[in-house]
């Protein structure tokens, strides 16, 4: 009696904590991620242990990233880009150090390497010099980076996580990729799959459903991998000859796979939700006269509205979040999608193509956990909607 | 000639058979009452007359039915044709998750009845010969489904009405609703008698002993008895009609 009892209330225990321990779990996550990501913020975005001078008479004091970024890509050659003088932009840095020094210039281990540098940013009016903080004399004039803010972050249209000197942390082409993907799967998921869901409850005759399902069911199991193989060896090649581009890599390529993989929630959820109007009210509509099609469109489907809205929003949360496929098929390319036949880049190939190689706890890694939190925060809402429209009818 | 005859005609579900060898026949303007105790078969005869049981995987007919001088079984015949023409009320108020004037207008409008001025003109029409006019009038717009059970059955016999059916058959109206609605109902029934041929199933013996002119009594799957009204309940022919309604009526 008094072990049954036990036993009872354990389990009743086990149940009721359950809801909580998984609400803690999210939580913990969500916490871990936020933590991890958000010492990027107020960081310098310059290469550990470098620092970057001028000449004393300049009158730039402050750079950002992107501009030290333009600077040694030769896209800005002139001070007063910057709001300086009308002087010319001389960079100098260990990697062209021998265009004006020899190595016996340099002396044993760049002894004598503070002295050249002191020495040549002072005679330089235009010079950039970045080089190891500890080879610069505390003396010269220290040019200051902008702190990586949020809405740098946020807007900025780079990605160049390992530039040197300075790594650009521009998530937006990155956001607007995973964006722009699951929004071409979902233009041709949602026709497809709300039509094959009425289709299978309302119209295919029993026998067929039933030969119907388990692929549908299957489709869902099959890994994500899978799919990038047979996109890459399939749909690639198959867009590159349709439409004559230079790279088959493209949206469209990940957008099909991710439609194709978004298909099982939506035709399964979409289904029951069509499934579960009352027989009754079917009759009622053809009981005036209606046909099958006026039904479906008029009655049926209204009725059936929120789930099936809420089938193709879980829909899209899968595409949204799905990795592999989109790694394999999309080209990667970190820039604003303006076509469907570009490669671009999403959120979450992302983060499992780069984390694998950035240094832990460095602005990179801490870049990358914003970015799950961004997917996060996105996938998040998702479900929120959902949620909400189910719970209005 | 009778505006329905029903002639040897069974049904079957699968294996099951429903309605055996029943003969009836319904004239103009009359309201038939079925009765009879639950499983007897009185929705499929019902279901028979718009054909609702073809909706069902494996139900079977033999024999005929005949409105119009027409056999609804013919082959050849349009099947939404002939729900204009035999409208249906169900037990559960089915309203359409859509506005009170949608839910009526929805029979026109599959139709192919799209003129604004018709649709509306008919619209206020069936309301008001519904008696749901006044209390609706002021809120077409609203969701159907925020009206009271009885409201919204009438609303399904003014959705009924617009297609201006010459049948309107009824599976146990007002069993879902309180007396009050099932006052207003019956009354209801009593104006459209004048319009239209209705066909009523009924538990209620009470029921159907006011407002239809004749009653058929099935027992699984036979009709039984069929007769005036007012003689099948005061007088019945035969021993199971008897104790059928003496036990429920008397
Ligand atoms: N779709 C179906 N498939 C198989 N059998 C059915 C089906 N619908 C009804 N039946 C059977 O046919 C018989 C008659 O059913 P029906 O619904 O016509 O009875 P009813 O007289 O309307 O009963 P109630 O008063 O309970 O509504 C019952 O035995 C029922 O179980
Ligand atoms: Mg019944």
């Amino acid at each position: 009696m008094r072990i049954k009892y036990l036993g009872e209330k354990i389990i009743e225990g086990f149940i009721y904590g359950s809801g909580w321990i998984t609400t803690l779990v999210v939580v913990v996550i969500v916490v871990f991620l936020f933590r991890e990501g958000s010492g990027l913020f107020n960081k310098k975005p310059l290469e550990e242990g470098y620092g970057i001078v001028i000449n004393a008479e300049n009158k730039v004091r402050e750079i950002t990233a992107q501009e030290i970024r333009q600077i040694f890509e030769k896209d800005i050659t002139n001070w007063k880009e910057l709001g300086g003088a009308d002087e010319k932009i001389v960079v100098f840095s260990l990697s062209n150090i021998d265009k004006y020094f020899t190595e016996k210039d340099l002396g044993e281990s760049f002894s004598l390497l503070p002295e050249k540098i002191k020495e040549f940013v002072q005679e330089n009016k235009g010079v950039i010099a970045v080089f190891p903080e500890k080879y610069l004399a505390t003396s010269l004039v220290h040019l200051e980076i902008a702190p990586i803010s949020f809405w740098s972050f946020i807007s900025g249209k780079d990605w160049y996580p390992t530039a040197t000197p300075s790594p650009q942390l521009g998530v937006l082409a990155i956001i607007l990729g995973t964006l722009w993907v699951s929004l071409g799967a979902m233009l041709f998921a949602l026709p497809i799959g709300i039509g094959v869901a009425i289709y299978m409850a309302e119209i295919a005759e029993k026998r067929v459903r039933e030969l119907l399902k388990p692929f549908i069911e299957l489709l869902a199991g099959i890994p994500s991998v899978v799919f990038g193989f047979f996109g890459l060896v399939y749909i690639v090649p198959l867009l590159q000859n349709l439409f004559n581009l230079p790279v088959g890599e493209t949206a469209l390529a990940g957008s099909i796979l991710l439609g194709i993989m978004a298909l099982p929630t939506i035709i399964t959820l979409s289904e029951d939700a069509i499934r579960s109007v009352p027989k009754e009210l079917k009759e009622a509509s053809f009981a005036l006269g209606a046909n099958h099609w006026q039904s479906i469109a008029r009655v049926i489907v209204p009725y059936a509205k929120s789930g099936v809205i809420s089938a193709c929003i879980l829909g899209i949360g899968r595409a949204i979040g799905e990795t592999m496929a989109v790694l394999m098929v999309t080209g990667n390319a970190a820039v604003i999608p303006t076509s469907f036949l570009e490669p671009v880049r999403t959120i979450t190939a992302t983060i499992a193509s780069e984390l694998g190689e950035a240094q832990q706890g460095g602005i990179h890694y801490e870049a990358l956990f914003l970015l799950g939190s961004i997917l996060f925060i996105i996938t998040f809402l998702i479900n929120w909607i959902a949620e909400l429209v189910t719970r209005k009818k | 000639m009778s505006l329905i005859q029903t002639k040897n005609l069974h049904l079957h579900y699968g294996n099951f058979h429903a309605l055996k060898d029943v003969n009836i026949e319904i004239g103009r303007n009359e309201v038939v009452a079925l009765i009879g105790p639950s499983g007897c078969g009185k929705s499929t005869y019902l279901r028979t007359l718009n054909r609702m049981n073809d909706l069902i995987d494996g139900t079977s007919i033999k024999g005929e039915i005949i409105i119009d001088g027409q056999n609804i079984y013919d082959k050849k015949l349009d099947v939404n044709e002939l729900r204009k023409k035999v409208g249906m009320v169900f037990q559960k108020p089915t309203p359409f998750p859509k506005s009170i004037f949608e839910n009526v207008a929805y029979g026109l409008r599959v139709n192919g009845i799209h003129k604004k001025a018709e649709v509306e003109e008919t619209v206020e029409q069936s309301l008001k010969q519904a008696a749901l006019w006044d209390e609706v009038k002021n809120d077409l717009k609203k969701s159907a489904l925020a009206l009271s059970g009885g409201q919204q059955q009438r609303l399904c016999i003014a959705r009924t009405i617009a297609v201006k059916p010459e049948i309107i058959l009824m599976d146990e109206p007002t069993s879902a609703l309180d007396p009050l609605s099932t006052l207003q109902i019956e009354q209801l029934i009593e104006e459209l008698r004048k319009t239209f041929t209705v066909v009523i199933v009924t538990h209620n013996m009470q029921q159907a002993y006011r407002i239809s002119h004749k009653t058929a009594f099935f027992y699984l799957g036979e009709l039984i008895e069929y007769a005036d009204t007012k003689q099948l309940f005061e007088n019945p022919q035969h021993e199971r009609t008897k104790n059928y309604v003496q036990g429920k009526f008397g």
